[in-house]
């Protein structure tokens, strides 16, 4: 009987701990998404596209036999160089604009990315290479995979970098004070309109990640970062939209309840993406300005 | 003085005695599968009429409705395949229980900017397909419902294309002239009220949750409908149809036809239904070593972008001042004199506050 119970209770640890390591997949996206929303007050509808296609470019260096550490940093210098040419050619043009035409924009990013993967790329399954093992490891009783503890890592170490940018060094704090008082920050000479064009950058980059990350485990095709980024949209509306630190928190949330959704519920499996829908909704409806966002305040 | 028949100009006349040769020679003389593929446009220019609603009237945006096609759709699939109630009185449960659903679903993700109400509905559009395959017991899944055609009558000697074509044509008539008594009425100008200014919509008593769960819910409907008729025309239904591309090319519609438009929806339903049928005939084309695809996303993509750039009001938006300038040209021939342009009725309505 208790050795039935320890056992339960290690497995449910064990999702916990699978969770928490995909759930760092959807922080890293949910972040990207956050720092767009931050500068411009718009849901980029295309940030899991963006990160489907620096990931075929990833894999594609690959294909040159590139090894994996040449490619991984390359790919997020790539991204980022994508991220900000395509705030300068597509978004800039629309600087001003209302937010619906800025949010179809995305879409059309969405379905420009699309249609180019499928052109360079094709639509067939392609497996993308982890550069973690998926040998398990034991540690107190609980095993996981090197592969989990490589991904949870990796986006640790990124998000950490992220932090550090926008604390302590002077472009990261002239974004953050553009995006938060973009008129005061223009008098004080910064130039907002590049600030945003390296925000689009950095979330190109982080968003790369997520999509180097979880590719090895969903597999590559044009389509493969939509669910994830239901994920991260979920992540990031229960962390509060505006909030970076709350994204990441909401992401891994997310990761740990729907790995335990799919273990316990009959057929979770299927009901995975439901589920996404059922926390944005329900976050709505109980906590709408999610758990570290502060509550919209509008002066009418 | 323009020449008059009943007090009605000419001009209109001839236009309106054209316009009904073209609508019942399109079913008489194609082949079914062109009277085929314009009774999808209807199904399209159904739907497009309740996103324009959302959308261009309301200033809402919406990537789910998709999703309210596909209650429609399953409505009717299962009513007739399961209860064997006649498809036409499923029509209106589809579109009643899609603006329920649509109601529903919209005040939790109406309360705060608009913004949640995208986000909400991209995953709605995403979280449909897989739903519907999970409860297979009741919906068949992958495998899909087949349901009986919508014969004709026996006595109007027509066939079942051409039947389709007249009853689609006629749903979309109808909701039409609907859309535009409800954009006429007290609730489109609250509507309009929002989409120009929340605040000034407020401050003149304008409930704001209200008036946009009731836009989404009348959207919804018009999915429901559509939706319905898609499930009649191909007397079938499964998830794949209802997929996130179909929500998406609903909005690309919706802005290459003309948001807040009156005729948008129509050129809009034609752009969604011709331009992948194109796009997939030039997927046999090469340039280089690369094929292109046989999907519309590229060209969804770039046309969506050069419309927002180039004519925010969308193909409607640019006959209306072709219409314009022509008749501004035609006065000043006849009247020898510069006529006074018109005034800017029409405005960018993606952005009314220029």
């Amino acid at each position: 009987m208790e050795l039935a119970a320890a056992s339960a209770l290690t497995e449910l640890i064990q999702q916990i701990v699978g969770g928490i390591a995909s759930g760092g997949v959807y922080a890293a996206l949910a972040l990207a998404l956050v720092l767009i929303y931050r500068a411009m007050d718009v849901a980029n509808f295309a940030q899991g596209e963006m990160a489907m296609f620096t990931t075929f470019i990833a894999y594609t260096l690959i294909q040159f036999h590139l090894p994996y550490w040449v490619v991984f940093p390359l790919t997020i210098a790539i991204a980022f160089g994508g991220g900000v040419l395509t705030e300068r050619v597509l978004i800039r043009p629309f600087e001003g604009k209302p937010v619906l035409t800025l949010v179809i924009v995305t879409l059309a990013l969405f379905n420009l990315l699309d249609g180019l993967a499928g052109l360079f790329f094709g639509y067939i399954l392609k497996p993308f290479p982890s550069p973690f093992s998926a040998e398990p490891i034991s540690f107190a009783g609980i095993n996981t995979t090197y592969q989990d503890l490589g991904v949870l890592a990796t986006v640790l170490i990124i998000l950490a970098i992220v932090y550090v940018f926008f604390s302590y060094t002077k472009v990261g704090l002239a974004m953050k004070a553009a995006s938060l008082y973009p008129e005061s920050s223009r008098l004080m000479g910064v130039r907002t309109s590049w600030m945003l064009a390296l925000g689009w950058g950095l979330a190109a980059a982080v968003g790369s990640v997520a999509g180097m990350m979880i590719a090895p485990i969903t597999f590559l095709d044009p389509n493969f970062m939509q669910p994830i980024l239901l994920f991260a949209f979920a992540g990031a509306v229960l962390g509060g939209i505006e909030s970076p630190l709350g994204a990441v928190i909401g992401g891994i949330l997310v990761g740990v309840l729907l790995a335990l959704v799919g273990t316990y519920l009959p057929s979770g499996q299927n009901l995975r993406l439901a589920f996404g829908l059922v926390i944005i909704v329900g976050v709505l409806l109980v906590r709408p300005a999610g758990l570290l966002g502060r509550a919209q305040v509008k002066r009418v | 003085m323009t020449a008059r028949v009943l007090g009605v100009p000419v001009s209109t006349l001839a236009i309106a005695a054209v316009g009904l040769v073209v609508f019942f020679g399109i079913p008489l003389t194609t082949d079914t599968f062109t009277t085929f593929e314009f009774t999808n446009v209807a199904v399209y220019v159904i739907a497009l009429i309740g996103l324009n609603i959302l959308t261009g009237y309301s200033g809402q945006i919406s990537l789910g409705n998709g999703a309210f096609m596909a209650v429609g759709g399953y409505t009717t699939a299962l009513l007739v395949s399961r209860l064997q109630i006649p498809w036409y009185a499923t029509i209106p449960l589809a579109g009643l229980l899609a603006g329920i659903v649509g109601f529903l679903f919209g005040f939790p993700s109406l309360r705060l900017s608009g913004i949640y109400l995208a986000l909400a509905t991209f995953a709605l559009a995403l979280a449909v397909p897989p739903l519907i395959n999970n409860y297979d017991n009741i919906t068949n899944g992958h495998v899909g419902i087949n349901m009986k055609n919508a014969s004709p009558p026996d006595w109007l000697g027509i066939s079942l294309e051409q039947w389709l074509y007249f009853v689609c044509w006629g749903v979309a008539a109808l909701m039409f002239v609907i859309s535009i008594t409800i954009i006429r009425s007290g609730i489109g100008r609250a509507f309009m009220a929002i989409r120009d200014s929340e605040t000034a919509a407020v401050s003149s008593g304008v409930s704001l949750s209200y008036y946009k769960t009731l836009a989404f819910g009348i959207s919804a409907v018009y999915s429901g409908v559509a939706g319905s008729l898609l499930a009649i025309i191909v007397a079938y239904v499964n998830p794949d149809v209802f997929s996130l591309q179909l929500s998406l090319s609903l909005l690309v519609g919706a802005v290459v036809g003309g948001i807040g438009l009156r005729w948008g929806p129509i050129i809009g339903g034609m752009f969604v239904i011709w331009l992948p049928y194109y796009a997939e005939k030039l997927g046999t084309l090469s340039i280089g070593p690369l094929t292109l695809p046989q999907k519309p996303d590229l060209a969804f993509g770039i046309l969506l972008l050069v419309i927002l750039f180039f004519a925010p009001s969308g193909v409607a938006g640019l006959l209306g001042q072709a219409g314009r300038w022509y008749r501004s040209r035609r006065d000043e021939a006849r009247t020898g004199a510069t006529a006074e342009e018109p005034a800017a009725s029409q405005v960018d309505l993606l952005n009314p506050k220029q």
